[in-house]
Formats: C-alpha cells, sequence, structure tokens
C-alpha cells in the first residue's frame, strides 16, 4: 500500500474517532444526577464551594464547550479525577491496564493457536470425526454465556481438582520488580521461575475462558475458508507441480486462508474487551475491567467514561491494524 | 382442444405443481430432525415463561430460610417439592429458573422487535435514498459498529441505572445496526431490479415502493438473521444481569441467578450450574434453530 493510501485510511478514521467521543461525551451527559452531587458525596458544601467546584469542573459551560474541553483533555490523557481512588483517572488506569492487556493477550494466543491448526485440519479431513467435533464445539462456543463457563472452570480445576488458583494475579508478585507490568514477562526478565510459573499458573483459566469460545469461532472461519482456497487452482497446480502435501498446505494455501481469520480475530477483540470485564470479575483478576465494573456501583463516572473511549479505539485501531494486515497477506486486496 | 388451450393448460397445472418459496423452504426446515428438535426446545422454554405460575413448583421469592442452599432431590438433604435444590436464601431453584424464562425470553424479543423495526427503517431509507441520508445513517452505524458490544451496554446501563425497560433499550440502541447493515444492502441492490423500476415509472410514491416492492423481498433474510441476534441478545443480557447492573433482585433472571450462587460454589454449586445451563440451552437451541432456518430459507446457500 502506498503512502498515499495509508494516509486516506488513517484520515477515514477521524470521523469515526470523533463519533466514537461524542457518544461516550453524550453517556455521561444525560447521566441523571449532580456530577457535584456524586463527587462531593457525603461531604457538607456551602453553596459557594459548590459552585467553585462546579467551575472547575467546567459544567457551567454549554454542551458543546464542553465537549471541545472533553476532546482537548482527551487528548492529552487528562480525564480528571477519579471520585473514588481521589487519584487521576489516568494513573488508576495505566496502573491497571497491564493486567489486562495480559489477559486478553494470552486469550488471543490461545484462540489462535488451537482455531488455526484444528481449522486446518478440519478442512483437510473434512466431515471426519475432528470437523464433527469442531462442528459441535463451535456451536457451544458460540452459545456458552462467558460468565458461566469461567464458573465451571473455576469449579471444576479450582473447587474440585484444585489444580489452578482461581483468583488474583500470583502468588509471588512482591518478589519480581515491575518493569512491564506483564507479571509472566517481569518473572521471566527477573529469571524467577517459580514467580513466573505462579504467574502462569493464575493466568491460565482466565485466559481459557476468554479465549476458548473465540478459538471455537475462529476455527470455523479458518476451516471455511480453507477449504475454500483448497479448491483454487492455484493449489491443484502446486500439487500438479508435484509440491508435497505439507509444503502446499502451509506455504500457499494456509497464507491465503488466513485473511478472514485475521479479519475475524480483529473483530474478536471487542469481544475480548468486553469479556474481559466479566472475565476479571469473576477471577479477580486486577486489571481495567473489573475497576470499570466496580466504577458502576460507585457511580464513578469518569473514570468509566475514560475506560470506554480507550477500549473503543482500542477496537477501532486494531481493526485498522489487521485491514493493514490484509494487504500483506494477499496483495490482490487493494486498499 | 386447441394447441394454444393446451399449452395455457399445462402451463397452469405446472403452476399449480410448482411450490411456492416459502412452503418449500418450511418443507426443508421439517427434514432437518436437529433444527425441529431445537424449536420445540425454544417452544417448551417459552410455554415455561408463559405459564410459569401455574408450572413452577414453589413461589420464585418465597424464602424459607431453613432451606437455605438445600441441596437438589438426587443428593443427600434434597426433596421433591424443590427438585434442584434452594439458593441462599432459601428460595426454590428450579422456580426461580423458570420466572427467568420469562426475563430473558421477554428481553430478547422485545430488543429484536425494537431493533429489527428501526433497521428495517433506517436500512430502508439509507439504501433507497441514497445520498446524504445514507452518508447519514451508514456514519451512524459505523460509530456504532466501533464500540465493542458489551462495553456498550455497560457503559449505557451505567449512566440510565438498571432496570427491565433501561436493558431493552441499551442493547436495542445498538443492535439495530445489525437489521440496518443487512436491509442497505439487499436495499440497493433491489432498488435497481425491474420490477422496482416499473413501480417507480407508473409514479408509484417512494414509500409504497419501499414497503410493498422491496420490503416483502427482502424480509425472509431479515427475519433469519433476527432470529440468530436473538440468542446473542439473551446473553447480553444475562451479562449485564450477571455484573449486577441488569435486572435488579428479588425478580430471578438467569444471569443474576448465576451471580448469586458464584459466592456458594464451594458448597452448593448446583445454584450457577443449573442457571447456566437454561442459559446454555435457549441459546443453543435458538442457534440451531436458526441455522435450520436459514439453510431452509436463505435461496442463495442453494445455488
Amino acid at each position: 500500500m502506498s503512502f498515499g493510501k495509508l494516509l486516506e485510511r488513517l484520515l477515514q478514521l477521524i470521523p469515526v474517532m470523533l463519533g466514537v467521543s461524542a457518544i461516550v461525551f453524550a453517556m455521561i451527559l444525560v447521566t441523571p444526577g449532580d456530577p457535584v452531587d456524586i463527587m462531593l458525596g457525603e461531604q457538607n458544601a456551602t453553596p459557594e464551594q459548590r459552585e467553585a467546584l462546579r467551575r472547575d469542573m467546567g459544567l457551567d459551560l454549554s454542551a458543546p464547550e464542553r465537549f471541545v474541553h472533553f476532546l482537548g483533555n482527551a487528548a492529552t490523557g487528562n480525564f480528571g479525577l477519579s471520585f473514588y481512588h481521589r487519584r487521576p483517572v489516568s494513573e488508576v488506569i495505566l496502573e491497571r491496564l497491564p493486567a489486562t492487556v495480559e489477559l486478553t493477550l494470552a486469550a488471543l494466543v490461545i484462540g489462535l493457536v488451537l482455531a488455526i491448526p484444528l481449522g486446518v485440519i478440519a478442512a483437510v479431513r473434512s466431515n471426519g470425526w475432528l470437523d464433527r467435533l469442531a462442528t459441535v464445539g463451535s456451536l457451544l462456543g458460540v452459545s456458552m454465556p462467558g460468565f458461566w463457563f469461567g464458573l465451571l472452570l473455576m469449579l471444576l480445576f479450582g473447587v474440585w481438582l484444585q489444580w489452578l488458583p482461581i483468583s488474583g494475579r500470583s502468588d509471588l508478585a512482591g518478589q519480581v520488580p515491575q518493569v512491564t507490568g506483564f507479571l509472566t514477562v517481569d518473572a521471566l526478565l527477573a529469571v524467577n521461575f517459580k514467580a513466573f510459573f505462579s504467574a502462569l499458573q493464575h493466568l491460565f483459566l482466565p485466559a481459557l475462558t476468554l479465549g476458548l469460545p473465540m478459538a471455537a469461532v475462529l476455527m470455523r472461519v479458518t476451516r471455511a475458508s480453507m477449504l475454500e482456497v483448497l479448491r483454487q487452482d492455484y493449489v491443484t497446480f502446486a500439487h500438479a507441480k508435484g509440491l508435497g502435501g505439507r509444503r502446499v498446505l502451509y506455504l500457499h494455501a494456509l497464507k491465503n486462508a488466513l485473511i478472514p481469520t485475521v479479519t475475524m480475530a480483529a473483530l474478536e477483540v471487542g469481544s475480548l474487551l468486553g469479556g474481559s470485564m466479566i472475565v476479571e470479575t469473576i477471577f479477580g483478576w486486577p486489571g481495567l475491567g473489573r475497576v470499570v465494573v466496580e466504577a458502576i456501583f460507585t457511580r464513578n463516572y469518569p473514570l468509566i467514561q475514560a475506560a470506554i473511549l480507550l477500549y473503543a479505539l482500542t477496537y477501532v485501531l486494531v481493526n485498522f491494524a489487521a485491514d493493514l494486515l490484509y494487504t500483506t497477506l494477499n496483495p490482490r486486496v487493494r486498499l | 382442444m386447441t394447441a394454444a388451450a393446451t399449452a395455457h393448460s399445462a402451463v397452469a397445472g405446472a403452476s399449480q405443481d410448482a411450490e411456492s418459496p416459502s412452503r418449500l423452504g418450511w418443507r426443508r426446515f421439517r427434514r432437518n430432525r436437529f433444527a425441529m428438535a431445537a424449536s420445540a426446545l425454544v417452544l417448551l422454554f417459552v410455554v415455561l415463561a408463559v405459564f410459569a405460575p401455574w408450572i413452577a413448583p414453589q413461589d420464585p421469592n418465597d424464602a424459607d430460610l431453613l432451606r437455605r442452599l438445600q441441596p437438589p432431590v438426587w443428593m443427600p438433604g434434597g426433596e421433591w417439592a424443590y427438585p434442584l435444590g434452594c439458593d441462599a436464601l432459601g428460595r426454590d431453584l428450579l422456580s426461580r429458573i423458570i420466572y427467568g424464562a420469562r426475563i430473558s425470553i421477554f428481553i430478547g424479543a422485545a430488543v429484536i422487535v425494537i431493533a429489527t423495526g428501526i433497521g428495517i427503517v433506517a436500512g430502508l431509507a439509507a439504501g433507497y435514498f441514497r445520498g446524504w441520508v445514507d452518508a447519514a445513517i451508514s456514519r451512524l452505524v459505523d460509530i456504532l459498529l466501533a464500540f465493542p458490544y458489551l462495553l456498550f451496554a455497560i457503559g449505557l446501563m451505567a449512566t440510565m441505572g438498571p432496570g427491565l425497560q433501561n436493558i431493552v433499550l441499551a442493547l436495542a440502541y445498538k443492535e439495530w445496526v445489525i437489521p440496518c447493515r443487512l436491509v442497505r444492502g439487499e436495499t440497493l441492490a433491489l432498488r435497481e431490479i425491474e420490477y422496482v423500476e416499473a413501480a417507480r415509472a407508473v409514479g408509484a410514491s417512494s414509500g409504497y415502493i419501499m414497503a410493498r416492492e422491496i420490503l416483502p423481498n427482502i424480509l425472509s433474510p431479515v427475519i433469519v438473521v433476527s432470529t440468530i441476534r436473538m440468542a446473542h441478545v439473551i446473553i447480553l443480557e444475562a451479562s449485564l444481569s450477571f455484573l449486577g447492573i441488569g435486572v435488579q433482585p428479588p425478580t430471578a433472571s438467569w444471569g443474576s441467578l448465576v451471580a448469586d450462587g458464584r459466592s456458594f460454589i464451594w458448597d452448593a454449586w448446583w445454584i450457577s450450574t443449573f442457571s447456566g445451563l437454561a442459559i446454555l440451552l435457549l441459546v443453543l437451541a435458538i442457534n440451531v434453530a436458526s441455522q435450520g432456518l436459514r439453510d431452509a430459507f436463505d435461496p442463495r446457500l442453494h445455488e
């Protein structure tokens, strides 16, 4: 893709991002109740103090003016004060974000690592037992409520078998200096294998809860596109040239078959971000999702607003990146 | 008999033998045993929901602290009057699950009806008028699609507050995008077809063309998609209720039943397990039935 095309695509993102910001802004605008009351909580304040706070928060301005302020602040990472934590929202988010990113990436890895090989095998031996199992599995994957699946895993591996921990991120987090915020990576950097193992154990069930349903979806997509690709002339040609079965499969067919998988994986990131809120709540995972759910009950609106904006913009960018990947995987696709 | 008359009666005979697409579709659907079984299961859930007061063995909100966390009937301490055991307040789990079906099915149906209604009108307008109408609607659709669904619903529920009506609104605000995109695409294709052009040529109004010429021809994919989406909406509602921002206690909703059982997963596994199983069964049944509908009615799959 030429630089001009890339720029054009980037510019197309702007209206969407502005629209997303407007909706997030409007969500708070229509919230019943006076933000000043929420912020002050039980404290008594004189009318003058309340008026001063109102001016400080910019609540005396008109809605469009407030939106411009909101955009300016958001661009500089200033989302105001988290009422509940009594700290800047951005600080709370940065502190919690690595845990969520670690969990989401782990789920994505589980999803792809399971989906791609299984999808290929299901396509190559279509109507075999694995293919049938995959059909049933993917149907279950889309029909299973994530929170229930998580609880079942917890019940089986945590309560009955007692193989895996069911809450938190690590038993040895204090022993590892924080570098990336990803406990698994930090433990490896510190060459502390005990801590690494503990972090991995804690990560396993939440990541599986999040990743397995996605694997079901991605596997169906990989299978379908692989079947399609295997019927193409160039695959037949490669076989005719005398290339070995595996070589054709992985070098020629899979590369093209993966395009729909990549698109779907990018779309599924949306489910991962939403699902992480639920999984973090179930497994006591100290990430951003859990803070947001808690923020709903404490009416901590600045935090909710910032997190939703962050998640939605991440989602837009991930899908944009997937579009770019298209051209790498298949140069025939012109954007 | 003249040759012309013979030909005429042959044509009439042929048209009598040929089945209409919808009858053909139903016949295909009835041959799909899985889809038929799934439909029967969906129907069973609907019957449970509608006749809950007569079917449920107990009052779903009747707390009896002596029966706190009573196990299901097949375990020691269980009894037939409370077949699936009791929750932490001693309420009958089966009765609460039966009443919970009302919430899931009502919200699923309400969201889909509202969203499909809005989606059809917006999609028809965008596809038929094109130009700035299409640009405005399509931009809004793009923006809404940029939000992960559950996140969007959580954000709205956080600001609107919990409650049945707000859940329906929070989900419908985003759900309409799905039928809208479908209808827009089909309308764009159909508006150039001869019979629509013919209607325009004889002076039919835009409203008439959209409602009488275009809509009937796109209704079957829209219905198929909306049944698939209903399964999705039911899971979303359960997720919101699980997080505690959906249906509020003491009303029994499947999501909140699973959440209630979570604190007792160590000694009363049945509460979360059976409530979640109800969600899985209904959603699975809807998914299988709607896949059957799609296979039977979406002619493009049979080309």
